[in-house]
């Protein structure tokens, strides 16, 4: 062939089980030339790239989700399979299936194979991560294994350079040698007997063309001995939740400082450069302080993705679920509801996104009725700013913090009302259900890639900075308008906020929250806050900016809010769901508009009540001390 | 309980109740109603899945903290974690 530029790119997709190194070998096969986008209809990622063989033949790479089976269960399971069958509009049927197999464990592979071979498309096998298996003393024939599957096999190490060669090679072979044109594709659902004719066929080959070590007794064993230990096991996990929480605290404040700092110095320069007036209140009191009120918090949200993002790729979150997994079955969920939980803590939307993994579908929506109520990080935004403002930094019961432990209340709250709710469903609505089933690979420990890992960092971060940059913006932008305009007239004795439209609005829905003691600036404030959480803050400072505070939001707050009024505050933000992106989530992955209404009106009804509450014991304590 | 007799049959005895350092050989699969709230036939194909099929190898590597439940069974060169209910439609010997 001449000009292979002129053709149209190969289609090759990647097809593979979770942890078999299925991603890494894509990111050494397109290297930069990646994007990241959707699935149209679902919120599966769809990563593509483009790469081009020794022999310059193009390559479009698609990495399809990680699948055990094409019997689909989960819908990142359903788009591998209708990728693969040519049943997706968006997606072109592969040239070529490129199927990952682990060399460590050829089993599901080679199972994997035989049902792929009905639907008529080329496969070639990888024998990924070939370094690790040498290394354990697993010796594997390629040739006789290529023979015995019928299948083309290259062995493969995604992390080593030139660990790819004797693929380039094959796939500029089968590529020169021309691919079969496209027919319909055919694939009829395994039955048991089907599904176990495919095992015994895969034992066979293995037994035939691999040859395993005498002793078994790999470095995860060892690990296992003692991280699933009954009594060490929980130790470990608690330490290790332990840490995470420590370091997303203490561990940010240094940076979170510095950000904070910037900003202040940035409107410092915007008062020096400007006259008094419009244009300057827009740039301090909506930009500055509203946009810049909430990247303050990029930091902990890096800290806390990346030690859940470690433990994944590590290994060992599927130990944590199996270690849960009795213990969050008192309260109605499944073992698996730990990751999607946890995850929840940095953002309840990729908390909700992991629950797919929850093959049940009651246990999954349980589980993303009640991940919003995990304390995700753009509340943290809020208990900081009301904690310092309200709550003494003094020592209590011999040295602990008063305001840590207030914190560390707010959390708790978080976790025991979500169980409480997923206890409460089940008592009450499932009360007569059987047990679901858990069945959960223990994949082998592996050290995470760091360029994996950044990758996936940076991935949170932008999308944290982009919410930022539109959301929040564009809610601070409306309050900011809200709480100037109409300005008011000349020789005025009130504070110019009095007169806008956020007074207005405030004092409409007054009578609603006046109960739980919140007045109407908080109501201003709480009405963008519906967009984001994050946004009251931002909200709180613009409203109180504008009412001609010049100190900072917290002793405006402190000076105008009493200690029941804020106590309230924090209780309602406990609860409600005050957060659209989650919302849009719960309703796309739960199947129905019905679940969103369910959570809004769950939520609500528990802020209020929790917020009326705490309001009226505080007040009548305070009351009682004053009186 | 009758499903509890059946299971200890000459075919051997059910997964499910093995303990900690059990090793043996599966015999059979008998997925039935009483496993849980998953069609039978369902769960006897995630089985099959994850490697279980008669005559492999079975050894249980370590039982969870809280009432011993879930086990995590070493099949076929891969470690998979079962709730005990599920692991009763696996009979080993």
């Amino acid at each position: 062939m001449t000009d292979q530029t002129q053709t149209r790119p190969t289609e090759i997709a990647l097809v593979g089980a979770p942890n078999c190194g299925k991603t890494s070998l894509f990111n050494a096969l397109t290297g930069a030339n990646q994007r990241v986008g959707n699935y149209s209809g679902v919120t599966v990622e769809r990563k593509t790239g483009q790469a081009t063989t020794p022999a310059r033949f193009a390559l479009s790479v698609i990495d399809l989700p990680g699948t055990h089976s094409l019997r689909a269960r989960s819908p990142d399971e359903e788009v591998t399979r209708d990728v693969i069958l040519a049943r997706r509009a968006d997606t072109a049927q592969p040239d070529l299936i490129l199927l990952v197999a682990d060399a460590t464990n050829l089993r599901g592979a080679l199972r994997l194979a035989q049902d792929l071979r009905q639907i008529g498309r080329p496969i070639l096998m990888a024998v990924n991560m070939i370094d690790i298996a040498r290394h354990r003393g697993i010796e594997i024939d390629l040739k006789r294994l290529s023979h015995e599957i019928g299948l083309p096999v290259v062995a493969t190490t995604a992390v080593r350079r030139g660990g790819l060669d004797a693929l380039w090679a094959e796939l500029d072979r089968m590529i020169g040698a021309g691919l079969p044109p496209h027919m319909p594709p055919q694939w009829v659902e395994p039955d048991s007997a089907t599904l176990r004719a495919y095992l015994r066929e895969s034992d066979r080959i293995i037994a035939a063309s691999v040859r395993l070590p005498e002793v078994h007794q790999t470095l995860t064993t060892r690990i296992d001995h003692v991280v699933m230990h009954p009594v060490f096991g929980p130790i470990i996990l608690l330490g290790l939740l332990f840490t995470m929480f420590q370091a997303v605290f203490a561990g940010a404040a240094p940076i979170m400082d510095l950000i904070a700092a910037l900003f202040d110095g940035l409107s410092g320069v915007v008062s020096e450069a400007l006259p008094e007036g419009l244009l300057r209140s827009f740039l301090n009191d909506a930009v500055i302080a509203g946009v810049g009120g909430v990247i303050v918090f990029l930091p902990q949200i890096v800290i806390l993705f990346f030690f859940i993002l470690m433990l994944e790729d590590l290994g060992y979150m599927a130990r944590a679920a199996f270690l849960m997994d009795r213990l969050m079955g008192v309260a109605g969920l499944h073992g698996r509801a730990f990751i999607p939980l946890l995850s929840s803590f940095a953002c309840a939307i990729p908390g909700i996104m992991a629950a797919r993994s929850i093959d049940d579908r009651r246990d999954r929506l349980t589980t993303i009725l009640i991940a919003p109520l995990m304390t995700c990080s753009a509340r943290i935004p809020v208990y900081t700013l009301i904690i310092s403002a309200f709550i003494p930094n003094t020592r209590v019961l011999g040295g602990i913090g008063l305001q840590g432990l207030v914190m560390f209340g707010l959390y708790a709250s978080g976790i025991i009302s979500a169980l409480a709710v997923s206890l409460v469903v089940r008592l009450v609505l499932r009360r007569n259900e059987a047990e679901a089933s858990l069945m959960l690979d223990l994949p082998d420990y592996k050290l995470p890639r760091p360029a994996g890992l950044a990758l996936g960092l940076w991935q949170r971060a932008w999308m944290f900075l982009r919410r930022a940059g539109t959301t929040i913006f564009m809610a601070t932008i409306v309050i900011w308008l809200l709480a100037t305009f109409p300005l008011a007239p000349e020789g005025a004795s009130a504070p110019a906020i009095a007169y806008s439209a956020a007074a207005w609005i405030g004092h409409l829905f007054a009578p609603v929250l006046q109960p739980i003691g919140f007045n109407w600036e908080i109501t201003v404030a709480l009405i963008p806050g519906m967009a984001a959480r994050e946004v009251a803050v931002a909200g709180l400072a613009t409203v109180y900016a504008v009412a001609g505070g010049t100190e900072g939001v917290a002793t405006a707050l402190s000076s105008h809010w009493s200690l029941a009024t804020a106590l309230a505050f924090l209780a309602w933000f406990v609860f409600a769901p005050q957060c659209i992106s989650t919302l849009a989530v719960i309703r796309r992955e739960a199947g129905g508009a019905r679940w969103m209404w369910l959570s809004v009106a769950y939520m609500f009804t528990l802020a209020y009540i929790a917020a009326f509450i705490v309001y009226r014991i505080t007040s009548a304590i305070t009351g009682a001390i004053t009186g | 309980m009758t499903t509890r007799d059946t299971l200890q049959d000459p075919t051997g005895c059910a997964l499910g109740l093995a303990c900690k350092g059990f090793r043996g050989r599966m015999t059979c699969m008998m997925p039935c109603a009483a496993n849980g709230r998953q069609d039978p036939a369902e769960l006897e194909l995630r089985l099959i899945e994850l490697g279980f099929i008669e005559g492999v190898e079975l050894e249980v590597l370590h039982e969870a903290p809280f009432g011993r439940d879930p086990i995590a069974v070493r099949v076929g060169g891969a470690t998979v974690a079962l709730r005990r209910r599920d692991a009763m439609a696996i009979l080993a010997e």
